[in-house]
C-alpha cells in the first residue's frame, strides 16, 4: 500500500502532508505530557520491532505470503499516540533506507498506515471492548477491528488516488478494498493470534491494562477521529456521492466505461463489490461493505472460540454470571 | 552485527560518498519534485535525467547488480498501482508517464540511500530543524533493526531445530508466538537501554 513518488498530484501531496504532519505533532505533544524519556527507548524498539515483524512473510493459500503490518497490534499494545510515532517511525525509515514508499508521498504514506489505521483500530477497539467481554471478548475486538482497520486505510489511499487523477475511482475502490478485505483477514489472525499469546502469558504489556483509566483517554481519541473524519471528508466523499464525477461522466458519455474490465481482472469478494441487482453505485457498496464487515466480525467471533479455550472464559466470565 | 545487508554499500569510499550528505539531500529532494512536475511536453528531459543518474551510479563505485535489484523489488509495487491507470480513458499515455516518473524517483532515492550512511541523513535532517525526538527514536530504531533481526534469527533456529514438521495451523501460532516473543525481548531491552542511557547522565 506503499504510494510511490509520481502517483499524487502537488494538490493531494500537500493536503495529506499537512494532515499528517498535525497528526504526528499532535501525537509528539501527547506522548511528551507524562514520563517521555522512559517512552523513547521504548518507542524505538517497538519501531524496530515492527520493522523486523514486517520482514517476516507468513504462508497465504497457493504459495503466496503475506506479512503482517503491525498498526492496530502496536496501537493495543502500546496505545494510540505511541502507536502513531512508531509506525510514522517505520515509514520514513522505509522511504529513506529503501525507497520504499516515495518521498513526497510520505505524507500520504503516514497518513494512511501511520494515522488512520492506529486510530481507527484502536478507536474501534475501545468503542466494542465494553459490549465484547472477556478474554474472549478482547480477541474477537482485537482481530475485527485490525481487519476494519486495514480495509479503512486502502479505502484511503485509493480516494487518494483518484484524487490526484491517478487512476478512477470507480476502478481504484473496489481493487484495493477488496485486496485488502482479504489481506486484512490475515493481518487480523496474526494480530490476534499475537495479542492472545500476550495477554496469557504477560497481560500488564497492553495499553488498557498499564494505563489508569481515566485520564485525556477519550479527548485524545475524539482528536484524532476528527482528523480521520477530515480525511473522509476531503478523499472519500467526493467519490462516494451516488452521481458520477466529471470524468467518469464524460468517459460514460464516450463510452469508455463499458470497456473498464475492473471486475475480471482482480474479482475480490462480492464480486467486484456490487450486488447486480442493486443499480445504485453508492448504495450497492454500502450494503457490500457491510455484509463484508459483518462476516469479518463473525470470522472474529470464530477466531476467538478457538483461541480462548472454553475454561478460561468461565473463569473470565464468572462474576457476570447469574 | 553481520546484518549490514540493509545497507552495505553506504559506507565505501567513492567521490558520491564523499559529497557533503546536506548537498546529496538537497540534490535529491529537487531532483524528485523536478521528475514529478516537468510536464510531459518535456519527455526529452527523462532520459536526460536518467543518464545523469547513471553516471552518478558509475562513479559512486556501488555494484549495478545491486541497485537494479533493488529497483526491480519496488518496481513490482509500483506496477501493480500503476496497472490500475491503464483502464482509464487515455490510459497508456498516463501508465508511462507513471512508470518513468516513479522510476527515475526511486532510482534517486535508492542511490542517496546507498551513498550516503543513516546516521549522516540524520545529522542533516537535524539541520535541517526536524523534530529532535523524532531524530532520536530513528536513530535508536536503525541501530536495533539489527540486534531485532539477529534475535528472531536465534529463536527460529531453535525453533527448527526442535520441530520436525509442523502442519499449517500450529505455523502459524507458532510465527504468531515468535512475533510476540519479539515483543516481550524489545520492551525488556527498552527498559535495559533506558537504565543504562539513564545512567550515563542522559538528559
Amino acid at each position: 500500500m506503499h504510494i510511490p513518488d509520481g502517483f499524487l498530484d502537488p494538490k493531494t501531496a500537500i493536503a495529506t502532508s499537512v494532515l499528517s504532519f498535525s497528526g504526528v505533532s499532535w501525537a509528539l505533544r501527547e506522548v511528551k505530557q507524562r514520563d517521555v524519556q522512559r517512552k523513547i527507548p521504548l518507542i524505538g524498539l517497538a519501531a524496530a520491532f515492527v520493522f523486523v515483524a514486517q520482514m517476516i512473510n507468513f504462508p497465504v493459500a497457493s504459495g503466496t505470503s503475506g506479512h503482517l503490518l503491525g498498526a492496530t497490534m502496536v496501537a493495543v499494545l502500546l496505545g494510540p499516540y505511541s502507536a502513531i510515532i512508531v509506525m510514522s517511525s517505520v515509514l520514513i525509515v522505509q522511504c529513506l533506507l529503501f525507497a520504499d514508499g516515495g518521498v513526497i508521498a510520505l505524507g500520504a504514506n503516514i497518513f494512511n498506515m501511520a494515522i488512520v489505521t492506529p486510530v481507527s483500530g484502536y478507536g474501534l477497539y475501545t468503542l466494542l471492548r465494553p459490549f465484547l467481554k472477556g478474554e474472549r471478548g478482547r480477541i474477537t475486538a482485537v482481530a475485527f477491528t485490525a481487519w476494519c482497520s486495514v480495509v479503512l486505510s486502502s479505502i484511503f489511499c485509493a480516494g487518494e488516488l483518484a484524487w490526484s487523477g491517478t487512476v478512477s475511482w470507480n476502478t481504484a475502490f473496489p481493487a484495493m478494498a477488496g485486496i485488502h478485505m482479504l489481506i486484512g483477514i490475515g493481518e487480523a489472525i496474526i494480530t490476534a493470534l499475537v495479542i492472545s499469546a500476550l495477554s496469557t502469558t504477560r497481560p500488564e504489556l497492553l495499553y488498557e491494562n498499564s494505563q489508569s483509566l481515566s485520564e485525556h483517554r477519550s479527548h485524545g481519541v475524539l482528536v484524532y477521529g476528527m482528523l480521520v473524519i477530515v480525511g473522509i471528508a476531503i478523499f472519500v466523499l467526493p467519490f462516494a456521492s451516488p452521481w458520477p464525477d466529471g470524468l467518469e461522466k464524460a468517459a460514460s458519455i464516450l463510452g469508455f466505461e463499458e470497456k473498464t474490465p475492473a471486475h475480471s481482472l482482480i474479482s475480490p469478494p462480492m464480486s467486484g463489490y456490487r450486488i447486480p441487482w442493486i443499480s445504485s453505485f453508492a448504495t450497492a457498496t454500502a450494503l457490500a461493505g457491510l455484509i463484508g464487515a459483518f462476516v469479518a466480525f463473525g470470522l472474529s467471533a470464530l477466531l476467538a472460540r478457538i483461541l480462548t479455550p472454553a475454561s478460561s472464559q468461565k473463569n473470565m466470565d464468572a462474576p457476570h454470571a447469574p | 552485527m553481520r546484518h549490514d545487508f540493509l545497507d552495505k554499500y553506504s559506507r565505501i569510499n567513492s567521490p558520491i560518498h564523499r559529497l557533503p550528505s546536506m548537498a546529496k539531500l538537497w540534490i535529491s529532494f529537487s531532483l524528485v519534485v523536478a521528475i514529478i512536475s516537468i510536464p510531459l511536453r518535456f519527455f526529452f528531459l527523462f532520459p536526460f535525467i536518467g543518464g545523469v543518474l547513471l553516471g552518478a551510479l558509475l562513479l559512486s563505485r556501488i555494484p549495478i547488480p545491486f541497485i537494479f535489484s533493488r529497483l526491480l523489488i519496488l518496481e513490482f509495487f509500483t506496477v501493480g498501482i500503476a496497472m490500475l491507470s491503464l483502464l482509464r480513458p487515455n490510459g497508456t499515455m498516463l501508465f508511462i508517464a507513471l512508470m518513468t516518473r516513479s522510476t527515475l524517483c526511486l532510482f534517486t532515492v535508492i542511490l542517496l540511500s546507498n551513498s550516503t550512511p543513516f546516521a549522516e541523513l540524520l545529522e542533516a535532517l537535524k539541520r535541517l530543524k526536524f523534530p529532535p525526538l523524532i531524530l532520536t527514536i530513528l536513530a535508536l530504531m536503525y541501530r536495533y533493526i539489527f540486534v531485532l533481526i539477529d534475535e528472531m534469527e536465534r529463536m527460529t533456529r531453535a525453533r527448527e531445530s526442535r520441530s520436525f514438521s509442523v502442519n499449517r495451523r500450529s505455523r502459524w501460532t507458532l510465527l504468531a508466538s515468535l512475533i510476540g516473543q519479539l515483543f516481550i525481548r524489545s520492551t525488556e531491552r527498552a527498559e535495559r537501554i533506558y537504565a543504562a542511557m539513564s545512567a550515563r547522565g542522559w538528559k
